[in-house]
This record gives C-alpha cells, sequence and structure tokens, in this order.
C-alpha cells in the first residue's frame, strides 16, 4: 500500500480525530448530535475505504452498519429523545473548552508517542490507524469524564466505540466475527442506555447525571 | 459418550433455560426450573472432567478452565437455590413484580451463558464478547428494583464497566497485531491454543501495551482501585443473588480473562514482566480497600469492599507467581467466591428479617435469628482468613511465599489483611453479639446453600484431596 491509497487512508482517520475534538467544544446537544452523526460518517467512509483498498469485502458490513446505524439511526433516536425530554438547552461543563481542548491535544500527542514507537514491523496504514484510533479512544473518555449530561456521555462513549471500531478495520483481516460483534454491542448498548435514559426521566426532572449522585448509598 | 457433547450442553442449556424463562408466567415454577438449569449445566460441567472435546477454533476446554467452569456452574446453582427462596420474600414485601421477575429469571441464564463461554471461548475475539454479555446483563438486573439509588448504580455500573471492556477490546486487537506478521491474516491470530504456542516470536513491545490495555479494561471489571468505583453500588443495589454472583463469579472470570493474556505475556522472554504491575495494582485495592472498610455503614457495600480486598491479594499472588504463588492465587479465588457467596446468602436472609441493610440498625443476630447469626460469624471468621477455613490456607502460602523472596513486600500484605481483618471485626461484633436491635421479621432461610458452601470452605482448609493438589500444582505451573 502506498501513495493516494495510504494518504485517503490517513485523511479520513486524520478527520475522525478532528472530529472528536470539536465533539469537544459542542455546547449545545443538536450540535454535538450532528457532529457524531458526522463523526460517524467518516468512520463509514474510512472503513469503506479499507475495505476496497485492502479487498476484504466484509468490510463493506462493518461500514453500512456504521453509516445506517451510527450515522442515522442513533442521531434520529438522540434527537428525538432530547427533544421529549425538553433538554436543548446549553451543556454544563466541569473544566472550561480551552482547558479540555488543550487535554486532549496532549492525549492525540501521548497516544502517538506511545503507539507509533512499538509499531514498527506493522503495515503502515495500520500502524497510522491504531496511533489515531487511541486518540480518537482518550478524546472519548474525556469526553465522558468532562460531560456531567446523560446524553453527552452517551455521545462520548459512541464516539470511543467509533475508535474502536477503526482500530478494528485498521488491523488488517482481523477475523470478522469481532467486526460484528462490535457493532451489536454498540446495539444493545445504545438498548441498554436508551431504556436507562428513559427510567432517568421517568425518576427525575433532569438526565443531568449529577441529580443522581446524591442518592449514592453511603449516607449515614 | 457418542451424541453428547456436555460442552456445547454447558452453554446450549442456559440460553434454552433463558428463553423458556422468558415465556413462563408465575414464579414457582419459573424459579424451580431456573435452580433445575442450572443443576443441568452443573452436571454436564462435571462431565467435562472425563469427556474433554479438542479444542476447535472458537472453544477449549483445558486444565485452567475446567476447574473455573465447575465452580462457575455450581456456584450458579446454589444461588439459583438461594435466589428462590429470597424472591419469594421480595414478591411478599411488594419489591417486585412478576413481570420483572420473568424478566429477571430469563437474565440469570444469560448471564450464566455468558459468563461459561468467557471460560471455554478459545478465540480471545469470542471471550471479550462473552465478557460484554455478561456484563450488560448484570447491569440490567442490578438495576432490576429501579429505585433511584438501584437506577444511579446501575448507570455508574454500565459507564465505568462499558469503558472498561472497551480497552479490554483495545488491547484484544493489539494482540492480534503483535500475532498477525507471524501467524497471518484471519481467524488463526485470535485462537489462544495457537498464540500461546507461537507467542514466543511475537513483536514484545507492542505485546507490552496491548497488556497495559489489557490489564485496565479487565481489571476495571475485576474492580482493582483505583477502577473499582462502580462495585460497591452495583453489589448493594441490586438483588442479593446478584452481589452473590457478581462477587462469586464475575470478578473471577474477568481475572481469568487476564490471567489467560498474562500466559501470553509469560510465554514470551522479551516481553515486560507483568509481576510488578499486578503487584502494585493489587497491593493499592488490599491496602485501600482494607481502609475503606471501617467507614461502610451498609452491610452489602461492606462485603463489597471486602471482595476488593480479596481481589487484590489474589492478583497480588499472581504477580508473585512462581509455583506456590500461582497455587495461593487459584486457591484464593475458589475459596473467595465460595465464601462470599455464603456470606452474600446470609446477608441477603438477613436484610430481608431486618427490613434495612444499615449496619447501625443491626444487632444481637445470634440471639434473634441463631442460624443466621452463626453462619454470618463462620462466614466472616472464614473470609477474614482465620483458620480453620480454606481463606486462610491460601493466605498464609501466599505470605510465606512471599517472605521467602520479598520481605518487605510480605510485610506490607500483612499490614494488608490485619487492617482488612480489624474492620471485619469492629463492624461485624455488635451486628452479631451486641444487644438485639432493629426490626425482627421472621425469614423463610434457605440455609442448605449457605452450609454446602461454608462446608467445602472447611474442607479445603483442614484437608485438601491430593487430586486437587495435584491439579492446582499443574495449573500454576502452567501460569509460569
Amino acid at each position: 500500500m502506498h501513495g493516494l491509497a495510504f494518504d485517503i487512508a490517513h485523511m479520513l482517520a486524520g478527520a475522525l480525530v478532528l472530529l472528536s475534538l470539536m465533539m469537544l467544544y459542542q455546547d449545545r446537544l443538536y450540535a454535538l448530535i450532528n457532529v457524531l452523526a458526522l463523526h460517524a460518517l467518516v468512520l463509514a467512509m474510512s472503513v469503506a475505504w479499507q475495505a476496497w483498498v485492502h479487498d476484504a469485502p466484509h468490510l463493506y458490513i462493518t461500514a453500512g452498519i456504521a453509516l445506517v446505524f451510527k450515522a442515522i439511526v442513533i442521531p434520529m433516536a438522540l434527537r428525538r429523545m432530547v427533544f421529549q425530554l425538553r433538554i436543548h438547552r446549553e451543556i454544563e461543563r466541569v473544566v472550561g473548552s480551552g482547558l479540555t481542548m488543550l487535554a486532549a491535544i496532549a492525549l492525540v500527542a501521548l497516544s502517538l508517542e506511545v503507539m507509533l514507537p512499538v509499531t514498527e514491523g506493522v503495515d503502515p496504514v495500520s500502524r497510522e490507524d491504531i496511533a489515531l484510533a487511541l486518540s480518537v479512544v482518550l478524546i472519548g473518555l474525556l469526553m465522558m469524564v468532562t460531560r456531567h449530561n446523560a446524553v453527552s456521555q452517551v455521545a462520548g462513549f459512541m464516539s470511543l466505540e467509533n475508535g474502536i471500531v477503526l482500530a478494528a478495520t485498521g488491523a488488517q483481516g482481523m477475523p470478522l466475527v469481532v467486526e460484528i460483534s462490535v457493532a451489536f454491542s454498540v446495539l444493545i448498548a445504545f438498548i441498554v442506555i436508551g431504556i436507562f435514559l428513559f427510567r432517568i426521566r421517568e425518576r427525575f426532572d433532569t438526565v443531568d447525571v449529577e441529580a443522581l449522585d446524591k442518592f449514592r448509598g453511603e449516607r449515614r | 459418550m457418542t451424541g453428547f457433547d456436555p460442552l456445547a450442553a454447558v452453554l446450549w442449556l442456559p440460553l434454552g433455560a433463558a428463553a423458556v424463562l422468558a415465556a413462563l408466567p408465575g414464579y414457582v415454577l419459573p424459579a424451580r426450573l431456573n435452580v433445575l438449569a442450572c443443576l443441568a449445566s452443573l452436571v454436564c460441567a462435571v462431565s467435562l472432567f472425563w469427556h474433554r472435546p479438542p479444542a476447535g477454533d472458537y472453544l477449549m476446554v483445558d486444565d485452567l478452565n475446567v476447574v473455573f467452569i465447575v465452580l462457575n456452574t455450581f456456584v450458579g446453582f446454589t444461588t439459583a437455590t438461594f435466589s428462590a427462596s429470597y424472591i419469594a420474600h421480595e414478591l411478599q414485601t411488594g419489591r417486585l413484580t412478576l413481570g420483572f421477575l420473568r424478566f429477571y429469571h430469563a437474565m440469570y441464564q444469560v448471564m450464566m451463558f455468558g459468563m461459561n463461554l468467557a471460560l471455554v471461548a478459545n478465540n480471545i475475539g469470542l471471550m471479550w464478547v462473552a465478557v460484554e454479555l455478561a456484563t450488560l446483563t448484570t447491569v440490567v438486573m442490578v438495576g432490576i428494583y429501579r429505585t433511584p439509588a438501584a437506577i444511579e448504580a446501575a448507570w455508574k455500573y454500565f459507564i465505568l464497566g462499558s469503558v472498561g471492556i472497551a480497552l479490554a477490546l483495545f488491547g484484544t486487537i493489539l494482540v492480534y497485531l503483535a500475532a498477525q506478521p507471524v501467524l497471518g491474516e484471519g481467524t488463526g491470530s485470535m485462537v489462544w491454543t495457537v498464540l500461546i504456542t507461537r507467542a514466543a516470536s511475537f513483536d514484545p513491545e507492542l505485546l507490552n501495551v496491548a497488556f497495559v490495555f489489557l490489564l485496565l479494561g479487565y481489571g476495571t471489571k475485576v474492580g482493582l482501585a483505583p477502577l473499582h468505583a462502580w462495585l460497591p453500588d452495583a453489589h448493594a443495589e441490586g438483588p442479593t443473588p446478584i452481589s452473590a454472583v457478581l462477587s462469586g463469579l464475575l470478578l473471577n472470570v474477568a481475572l481469568y480473562a487476564l490471567l489467560r493474556f498474562k500466559m501470553l505475556l509469560a510465554a514470551n522472554p522479551q516481553a515486560l514482566a507483568p509481576g510488578p504491575l499486578m503487584i502494585g495494582l493489587g497491593l493499592l485495592s488490599l491496602i485501600f480497600a482494607g481502609l475503606m472498610l471501617y467507614r461502610r455503614v451498609d452491610i452489602k457495600r461492606l462485603f463489597a469492599y471486602s471482595s476488593i480486598e480479596h481481589m487484590g491479594i489474589i492478583v497480588f499472588a499472581f504477580g508473585v507467581a512462581g509455583p506456590l504463588g500461582n497455587f495461593a492465587g487459584l486457591l484464593q479465588m475458589t475459596m473467595h467466591s465460595l465464601t462470599k457467596s455464603a456470606i452474600f446468602f446470609t446477608v441477603g436472609h438477613i436484610t430481608q428479617a431486618k427490613g434495612t441493610q444499615k449496619l447501625a440498625d443491626m444487632g444481637g443476630l445470634t440471639e434473634t435469628h441463631p442460624v443466621l447469626g452463626w453462619t454470618l460469624v463462620a462466614g466472616v471468621i472464614a473470609i477474614a482468613g482465620l483458620p480453620p477455613f480454606g481463606v486462610f490456607m491460601s493466605e498464609f502460602l501466599l505470605v510465606s511465599s512471599t517472605f521467602a523472596r520479598q520481605p518487605v513486600l510480605a510485610a506490607a500484605v500483612v499490614a494488608g489483611l490485619l487492617i482488612a481483618f480489624g474492620a471485619l471485626l469492629v463492624q461485624i461484633t455488635p451486628v452479631t453479639f451486641g444487644p438485639p436491635r432493629g426490626r425482627n421479621a421472621r425469614v423463610h432461610a434457605s440455609t442448605l446453600p449457605i452450609f454446602a458452601h461454608l462446608a467445602l470452605v472447611l474442607l479445603g482448609g483442614i484437608y485438601l484431596p491430593p487430586a486437587l493438589v495435584a491439579w492446582f500444582q499443574h495449573v500454576a505451573a502452567l501460569l509460569g
């Protein structure tokens, strides 16, 4: 693999990292969901590109799942949820967006620093993909800890899963069973999350996870 | 033995039972069926000792996992027995409805399926899927009471568990990447029995990074500090049978996954030694949980922290490694699983009798409920690591083998054990002996599973059959 094919794969994976960074400073839920959908779309393109370049047709299934399920169905469902719960206001944050961005940039540097030296023997595309995928995973984690709203935590988790799918498809010839299971687990995960969100809504008037914290069991 | 495959039965039985239980109304028949399905799985699991199918691309039975499968199905069976009497009480008090109960029984079997699958999986991808399945089913079971506290606990468990499991998958992908140049593309590079034979030629650097991710990922599921935050809440807010299987089985399953990868690392001479990492995390969990035990006000949380403490001891033991360290770790895993689930059975009935989980509202149990009170005393003696119970044996073995090599570490372990012992003494004495406090309702307790577990733990402390010792030694050698 060389030349243009490599550049395109690299560009798509890099775009995923950029979108992850964009997600961090979205302070409205609708905007956040839009970026999440875009994130999934780029992932689908990246996976499809891998499928075409490596001539691995089963990866088109993964790309299709990412496109239909993550870029269309889930964002629509999330929008509905946000609308029904009437929470399309601003998101509260623990740390300011400037600090969060700096932390995210540090995480990208860290993951490149960790992954590139240890993957020297691996195919160059896999190598880039794994390093960038780790940044996406870490930024997803960062998003989950800096946001308190349940919907944005879900968005953080979804972007984290996207990073893992990128890594799994980047690893050449990884057996199909894992890719399908990843897609499946996202489905199950989403159902569970959905149930929880609605239960949370049923019991409280907010989906802010902090409101739940006061029910922690250690009251005297 | 033609036409009958016990390995397939261990997987299909729970799955089939789940489908049937999801369709059955009422609660008496499903509860019995639940017990029956678990018993049948246990019988099939035991038959694996004699009839062991060859390892395939996806499933395998070897010396390491066969005892965990038997332990898993055994505790699953006794917990189902306990659960039958427990839920009858929950129905009476209206905490659960019949609809939720149907869901509960079906989920119980799906969870057993997930755990059995994780134990027999020969493919590291499949193992990951199975652990995730078991996690998701326990998440919904933890939230089944639908109180605000239960939902909070389930949400927290779900978020932390998902993050852990995501990191574990990343580690799994890295292991595949390390194997791929040697074994080529495709399924073969994820089959554990193939990986272990060729691990010596994998890229050691990549394996190191992979192991760090796997340790953090599966370590979250094991409940190692500082990744333990989900564990006490999940144990305290879910139904008690689920606390028993969480502590007794699910933690073991996650640890088993970790052990498999540790073996891969041990098979590669250039890779980093996993010992120091595991010793560090284990010791941290042990001492942290020991200190936290003093401040608990809720009895189920108390024993949840005790589980963190014991997982710390076990991870420490496998970190020390060597024939004796691994032996101690395996024995401790078995004994902790039996003891802790027995304690949770007892605690489940006690909280039903007292109508609360607060330690402050319990007192003088040996007077008001002699059977429950004294079994709790026996269970706490066992879990605190006093003779003549089996936990004493394994902890003694661990301390003495550590002392021979690194006396400073041994001192740290002893300190941790003493801290935890003191905490249990301080917390449980007023509950069992002081003046009677709180409500004193009668409960219909099923004591048989409790006695069965405690008897086995006692037996483990007094007399270990030579066959079992030989087996433990053999597996300890495999673990490196």
